[in-house]
């Protein structure tokens, strides 16, 4: 069973959110957007959802650059393991405590405003409270990750997430003996892949893409299209003004 | 030079009787739809008024339209595109439905199955976005038709600034006029160029400022971004959605919706040939009084053989430079300089133009003394002040609203001259510098307003665009995925649209 769950889940899991994913984009456009509710209702939208996105990208990145990045970076710059994981409660604790409130208060918004309560589908209410799991999840390892300050259980899961993405067989078993609270994290986060595509959180990829598009990928700020199939010609002669 | 054509429209104020068949036809058309209940792609104001949504003409309050920043920059009054996007997760300046209105409907299903009462039966209002109870209606989009509401509440209008308007709130000063209102399809759109997405463009060949559907994803800058308030938030899709100037009718030669059903034969649409290079210049312009001539001067003369040459080059088609000759929007804008575009401070460059309205006499009692400057009225005592009309109109420069004024009232001289005592009055033309021919034509074009002068519109020209042969047997618009039965099903990617359940009073 453990094997299943952080063996071969997150093959199943990544399979799907990442396939999903493009299948949507690819097939049903229109569907893909951020949900906004602001219109409806500014109250608690402003400072919640700044809040909780702020929260959530420092967490994403942390969580990126500090499982990814092969351990042996680390120890060529001389942090040593204690110090990054003390980094990562620190940074990862506030953060997390950030995006909670934000989330709390989106949530509080989104069960309890009338006009958001009844244009929210399952999955806006579903997937918002899995998010919330996850934070306090995520915050509740910080007790269990003050037991031992050394940061080799944190090696542990570094090992295992570079184990699941260079496709090494036995990647599950690195993570074997830790306490329960971080596998139910692990979990849970791979369930939040599985069903990303499903949700309205394909918005996070168009968030990730906008400043390349909008800020790189476009010279000025007007857009014009043109149906022509041929570029026009070149005129040879520019007519006197 | 780069010569662009673009659908322009012009709105002869003076002949709008403030019915609202546009605003009805245009919604039952484009806006019968859930989550864009309380979208009015067209709308009608009654001016003076703080309109629809409320205050929008305050940009110190949203924020829309473009500014000229300290160095001489132009960027969207929101903010650069860094700014812009740091305020992605909530936008500062974006209205809530409530500075619209909360979209009801009446239970009128009670009326008829209401159980024997005491009481006659009534219907009563119900929000669409929750289908609870409204004890009151706090708005609604042409919430101060006719001068509704006190006047402290109506004289926050905008265009009130510098003029001493405690008087206008008196009876006998009391002045009014309408203001329909749609998407500008501006050449320099704040719109487009506030979303993050790409999602907004302006059609090269027509100039119809249009919202991809399937790039929006629903960051709202847009909303924000028009200083006119003419992009709607879709709450039920989660896309932004605006006036299309019913580019479907457009392109086969017809008038928009609000135009053909306007019963009081006030719009006019037709082609202006304008610079594409000069518009970033023209937006720019240092004064804000400097923007209506400037935005005249990014037009191209059609007649100008040099402007043609270069037209064909540009792959405008032959029938386009043709209506472009013939363009009632040409004429009055430029001919005649009778139409204005809509605050021209915004420098959007706007292209859906206003000729301003006329108004009895200030006094008729002093009709007898009236500054009558020989056989016209002095403008300046029309009842709508002409400072009011210059804020609207031209960024508060008068000079140029007083000589459309003038030559309206030259106009009316020259015809009642002509057609009562059978006199060519060509002094008259003169002092507002026309001839006779040419107010005939005014008079022809702006008075008759026959179809066919109103509405010169050339087809798009598709078959230099698509293989008409691949298009046969094609689908037409959906709002989901592909060929569409009319039924959208949604799909494990979230289309599925839980409708409102009225609740039926038992």
């Amino acid at each position: 069973m453990h094997n299943f769950l952080f063996g071969i889940f997150p093959y199943i899991a990544l399979g799907v959110g990442i396939m999903g994913t493009i299948a949507r984009y690819e097939r049903d456009p229109f569907t893909w957007k951020t949900s906004s509710s602001q219109l409806l209702r500014r109250r608690q939208l402003v400072i919640g959802s700044i809040l909780f996105h702020v929260g959530v990208l420092v967490i994403f990145v942390g969580h990126l650059v500090g499982l990814l990045t092969p351990i042996w970076i680390f120890d060529a710059i001389g942090i040593s393991h204690g110090a990054k994981q003390l980094l990562a409660v620190i940074a990862g604790g506030i953060a997390g405590v950030l995006a909670l409130i934000g989330g709390a208060m989106l949530m509080h918004r989104r069960l309890t405003d009338p006009r958001i309560r009844q244009t929210s589908s399952v999955w806006d209410i579903a997937i918002l409270a899995m998010l919330l799991a996850q934070l306090l999840l995520g915050l509740g390892t910080i007790f269990a990750s003050i037991q031992h300050l050394d940061g080799e259980e944190m090696v542990k899961f570094m090992s295992w997430a570079q184990g699941i993405f260079t496709f090494e067989a036995g990647a599950a078993a690195y993570i074997e003996g830790v306490a329960p609270v971080f596998k139910l994290h692990l979990f849970l986060g791979l369930l939040i892949i599985l069903v990303f595509p499903f949700t309205r959180l394909v918005h996070v990829v168009s968030g990730f893409a906008t400043p390349f598009r909008y800020l790189l990928a476009r010279p000025g700020y007007q857009i014009v299209r043109s149906r022509r199939r041929a570029p026009l010609k070149r005129r040879n002669v520019e007519p006197a003004e | 030079m780069r010569v662009r054509a673009q659908i322009g429209m012009v709105l002869n104020l003076d002949k709008c009787i403030g019915c609202h068949t546009c605003s009805v036809t245009c919604k039952n058309v484009w806006t019968s739809r859930d989550g864009v209940e309380y979208a009015w792609f067209n709308n009608v104001e009654t001016k003076p008024g703080t309109g629809y949504p409320t205050d929008w003409e305050n940009q110190d309050r949203w924020n829309g339209g473009w500014v000229r920043t300290k160095s001489g920059k132009l960027q969207p009054r929101q903010g650069s595109k860094w700014r812009i996007l740091a305020n992605i997760f909530a936008n500062p300046d974006l209205p809530e439905i409530d500075d619209y209105y909360e979209p009801f409907d009446f239970d009128y299903d009670h009326l008829k199955s209401a159980p024997e009462m005491e009481h006659f039966p009534t219907a009563r209002p119900r929000s669409k976005i929750t289908g609870e109870r409204m004890e009151k209606i706090e708005k609604g989009p042409n919430w101060e038709e006719i001068l509704g509401g006190e006047f402290s509440k109506r004289s926050e209008d905008y265009n009130f600034e510098g003029i001493q308007k405690a008087i206008y709130g008196e009876y006998e000063n009391t002045f009014m006029m309408y203001l329909p209102r749609l998407c500008e399809h501006c050449l320099n759109p704040a719109c487009a160029a506030s979303c993050p997405s790409g999602a907004i463009y302006k059609r090269e060949e027509d100039g119809i400022v249009l919202i991809d559907q399937e790039k929006c994803r629903g960051w709202r800058m847009c909303v924000s971004g028009c200083p006119y308030k003419k992009v709607y938030y879709n709450w039920s899709t989660g896309k932004s959605e605006k006036c299309t100037l019913c580019y479907p009718r457009i392109e086969s030669g017809n008038p928009t919706v609000c135009s053909e059903t306007c019963v009081g034969r006030i719009r006019y649409l037709g082609v202006m040939l304008y610079d594409a290079d000069k518009i970033e210049e023209a937006a720019n312009a240092a004064e804000k009084t400097d923007l209506y001539d400037a935005q005249l001067g990014v037009f191209l003369d059609p007649n100008d053989p040099v402007v043609i040459e270069t037209a064909r080059a540009d792959g405008i088609p032959e029938d386009w430079i043709k209506a472009a000759q013939e363009s009632p929007i040409w004429k009055m804008a430029m001919e005649w300089k009778i139409a204005f575009p809509l605050h021209p401070e915004y420098r959007t460059l706007p292209m859906v133009w206003y000729i301003p309205p006329l108004s009895p006499i200030q006094n008729a009692a002093e009709a007898g003394s009236i500054g009558s400057d020989g056989a016209m009225p002095d403008v300046r005592s029309l009842r709508i002040p002409v400072r009011y009309l210059a804020n609207m109109l031209t960024a508060g420069d008068e000079a140029p609203v007083v000589n459309a004024l003038e030559r309206m009232l030259a106009m009316r001289a020259y015809m009642r001259a002509k057609t009562i005592d059978g006199v060519h009055d060509e002094a008259v033309a003169a002092r507002v510098g026309l001839s006779g021919r040419v107010i005939e034509e005014m008079y022809r074009i702006m008075a008759l307003a026959d179809y066919e002068d109103r509405f010169v519109i050339p087809t798009t020209h598709r078959e230099q665009v698509e293989e008409a042969y691949d298009l046969k047997g094609g689908c037409g618009f959906t709002d989901g995925n592909g060929c569409s039965t009319g039924i959208s099903k949604g799909s494990l990617f979230g289309g599925a649209k839980k409708p409102l359940k009225m609740p039926v009073e038992g």
